[in-house]
């Protein structure tokens, strides 16, 4: 789960971490008094998208006016934002962040995650801020440290004293920088994040460490632990199926091709794409309707399915492990006549019992095209696709 | 021979009286696994399935004297009961269960490195060695006891493998679900480990999926390690960039952990590469010719 940058900088500030003065707005009336009570003479607005490149979009302003807020309030509010990160309709706006205006002497880099490789949380951190880190990763290297982190470490001051060389920060920056780096390590782990990035960390013109942005990313199965959390979920930001797919259970990723797939196995459903692909189809979407596949499910996956329109045959792939496959055949069969389908159905049942699903699905007044080997399914598919 | 487990195992199952604990527990029993007893806790002195239930790992163990664990219980009490069993001695534990935090993860890995406990899971399918015992979720019937060993990160996507395998008349040595997620108990490598050193196994499938670089870290090994033939199979070929597939370890960040890496590291290795999931058989086939 991400959160809005806001709702990041609020978690910073908790943790006692150096973020400037800033209210967040909902409705352009507001931004007028917003910009007064911050005070200053200079003010960013930022609007609150979940995604990065904001800045070269529009999406990011400097304004010196507290009518100019608003104005970029009334702009953007209720519109969408499209950025190199977003796809082409780009993401609603529904909050915009005003914030004093912090005077940049350099900018820095840092981001913690969970390494798979070392098993340990990785601080990553470069004299090179505000770019595109990747970028740095290829061209300049040694601008960039990987500080390793066990999550049950006591004393993190010589992994901070580490980063901060790399960062040249001087004495002054260092004494801040190692309290910052227990904070962020403790917020990190108090609140399961799986990503935490700060791009750019800069120097101010009071030779102040400051952090400018905040990028967070919350671990999906700890959620059950993090309620306030919970709370800050925006669900406009993500994509309406993929949500609607996530409130069953069912998980859902939408792509651009025109044979709907449904699986049972997050593997399998990509290994399905793949055989697609393969034989010379696009698919429509990736779909797990899990390992416990019910008769309910499998009627709200194809009403996923169907709502994209560009969909214009479905294929079926269940492999019964613990699931019957005649249960399915029974499931897919009255799914089909609830939701009404139009397009072709083809459907692959293999494992507990495959042949009784196909016996009943055969026989069964619906035209569903019952192929139990993958291959000859997935042409069939691509075929009728065409 | 055969790995992990086999007929001298003696199962302990957490969460025992749960409705996921009860089911795959008779279905594995069913099949010939020896479950020993069971742990549920404020239930201990019961019977369940024929089978003394205890409060306690540690009561289980001085009582029934098992030799691994099989844990359901869901995901917010897993880190907990993984410790429990690894408190108690026990060396094999594997957890069917999805959805463990991450940072849980951590701090149990460590903690089973240093108790020297091998850990299987979380988020996965189990282990079976066809014809002797089944630690898991996987339908026996599609296993034939044979000369492959199966390693993989998918659940359904292994029953694949395994019936392709059973279909050509090879079977399999042992099957093991490493699983999805980001910082599994074991890795690809530890596997291959023991199937290298087994010598029912004539050739290793393994199969693997986009993210992380697990399968790079595994060709690796392969190559400097591993003399036995082994076939591969990466899914998620058409999945793209940035979006999380299913698994929580399976989403390609940062242009990393796609397929196409992986495939061509895994050749650059030695290793044979199935173009395709439909041929995962074919070309085990193909090599052991």
């Amino acid at each position: 789960m991400n959160l809005h940058e806001y709702q990041g900088k609020q978690l910073f500030a908790d943790y006692n971490l150096p973020v400037s003065k800033g209210e967040v707005i909902f409705d352009a009336k507001d931004a007028v008094d917003a910009c007064n009570r911050i005070g200053g003479q200079k003010w960013v607005v930022k609007a609150q998208v979940h995604a990065g490149g904001r800045g070269k979009s529009g999406g990011v302003e400097l304004i010196d006016l507290p009518e100019s807020a608003r104005d970029f309030a009334n702009k953007w509010l209720g519109n969408r934002l499209v950025t190199y990160q977003t796809d082409s309709k780009g993401q609603p706006v529904s909050s915009i962040l005003i914030e004093a205006c912090t005077e940049i002497k350099s900018e820095l880099y840092l981001s913690a995650i969970i390494d798979r490789d070392s098993q340990k949380i990785v601080f990553i951190g470069s004299s090179e801020g505000g770019v595109n880190i990747e970028d740095v990763a290829k061209n300049t290297p040694e601008k960039i440290i990987y500080e390793g982190i066990d999550p049950d470490v006591k004393d993190v001051e010589n992994h901070a004293i580490n980063i901060g060389k790399v960062l040249k920060l001087n004495e002054d920056q260092m004494k801040q920088f190692i309290p910052m780096v227990d904070n962020l390590m403790r917020l990190f782990i108090e609140k399961d994040l799986s990503l935490l990035e700060i791009n750019p960390l800069v120097i101010n013109d009071k030779d102040d460490l400051h952090c400018l942005d905040a990028k967070i990313n919350i671990d999906s199965n700890a959620l059950f632990r993090q309620p306030e959390l919970v709370e800050m979920y925006d669900e406009s930001q993500e994509d309406p199926q993929e949500a609607e797919a996530a409130k069953s259970d069912l998980s859902y990723v939408s792509l651009d091709g025109n044979i709907g797939c449904m699986v049972n196995g997050a593997g399998l459903a990509m290994g399905t794409m793949d055989t697609i692909k393969f034989y010379g189809g696009n698919p429509a979407n990736f779909l797990d309707v899990g390992g416990t596949a019910t008769q309910e499910r499998v009627a709200k996956a194809f009403k996923i399915i169907l709502k994209d329109p560009e969909v214009s045959v479905v294929l079926v792939n269940i492999f019964g492990g613990i699931v019957r496959c005649d249960l399915i055949a029974e499931g897919v069969i009255s799914a089909i006549k609830e939701v009404g389908i139009s397009v072709p159905v083809v459907v692959r049942l293999e494992g507990n019992s495959a042949e009784k699903g196909a016996q009943i699905l055969n026989e069964s007044d619906i035209k569903v095209e019952s192929i139990n080997n993958l291959a000859e399914a997935a042409k069939k598919a691509v075929e009728l696709s065409q | 021979m055969s790995i992990l487990v086999n007929k001298d195992t003696r199962l302990i199952v957490q969460g025992f009286t749960g409705s996921q604990g009860t089911l795959h527990s008779q279905q594995a029993i069913e099949y010939g696994t020896n479950i020993v007893g069971g742990v549920t806790p404020g239930k201990g002195g019961q019977m369940h399935l024929d089978r003394p239930v205890f409060d306690s790992v540690e009561e289980a163990v001085s009582k029934v004297e098992p030799n691994a664990s099989i844990i359901f219980v869901p995901a917010k009490f897993c880190k907990s009961s993984i410790l429990e069993a690894a408190n108690a001695g026990i060396k094999l534990i594997i957890c069917i269960t999805e959805g463990v935090p991450t940072l849980d993860m951590l701090y149990v890995k460590k903690k089973i490195d240093e108790l020297g406990v091998r850990l299987i899971g979380p988020n996965c399918p189990g282990v079976i060695t066809p014809g002797e015992a089944k630690l898991g979720i996987m339908p026996g019937s599609i296993h034939m006891p044979g000369s492959i060993g199966i390693i993989s990160r998918s659940g359904t996507l292994t029953y694949e493998a395994v019936k392709q395998t059973t279909d050509l008349g090879l079977g399999q040595s042992s099957c093991v679900g490493i699983g999805g997620d980001p910082i599994p108990g074991s890795s690809f490598i530890d596997m291959l480990k023991l199937f290298q050193e087994d010598d029912q196994t004539k050739a290793i499938v393994m199969v693997g999926e986009i993210g992380g670089t697990a399968e790079e870290s595994a060709a690796e090994y392969i190559k400097n390690n591993v003399t036995k033939p082994v076939i591969s199979y990466i899914a998620g070929q058409t999945a793209p960039s940035g979006k999380r597939m299913g698994h929580a370890g399976a989403i390609i960040a940062g242009g990393k952990g796609t397929a196409e890496e992986k495939i061509k590291k895994l050749k650059e290795c030695g290793v044979h590469v199935a173009d395709n999931l439909v041929s995962i058989g074919s070309k085990v086939a193909e090599v052991l010719e």
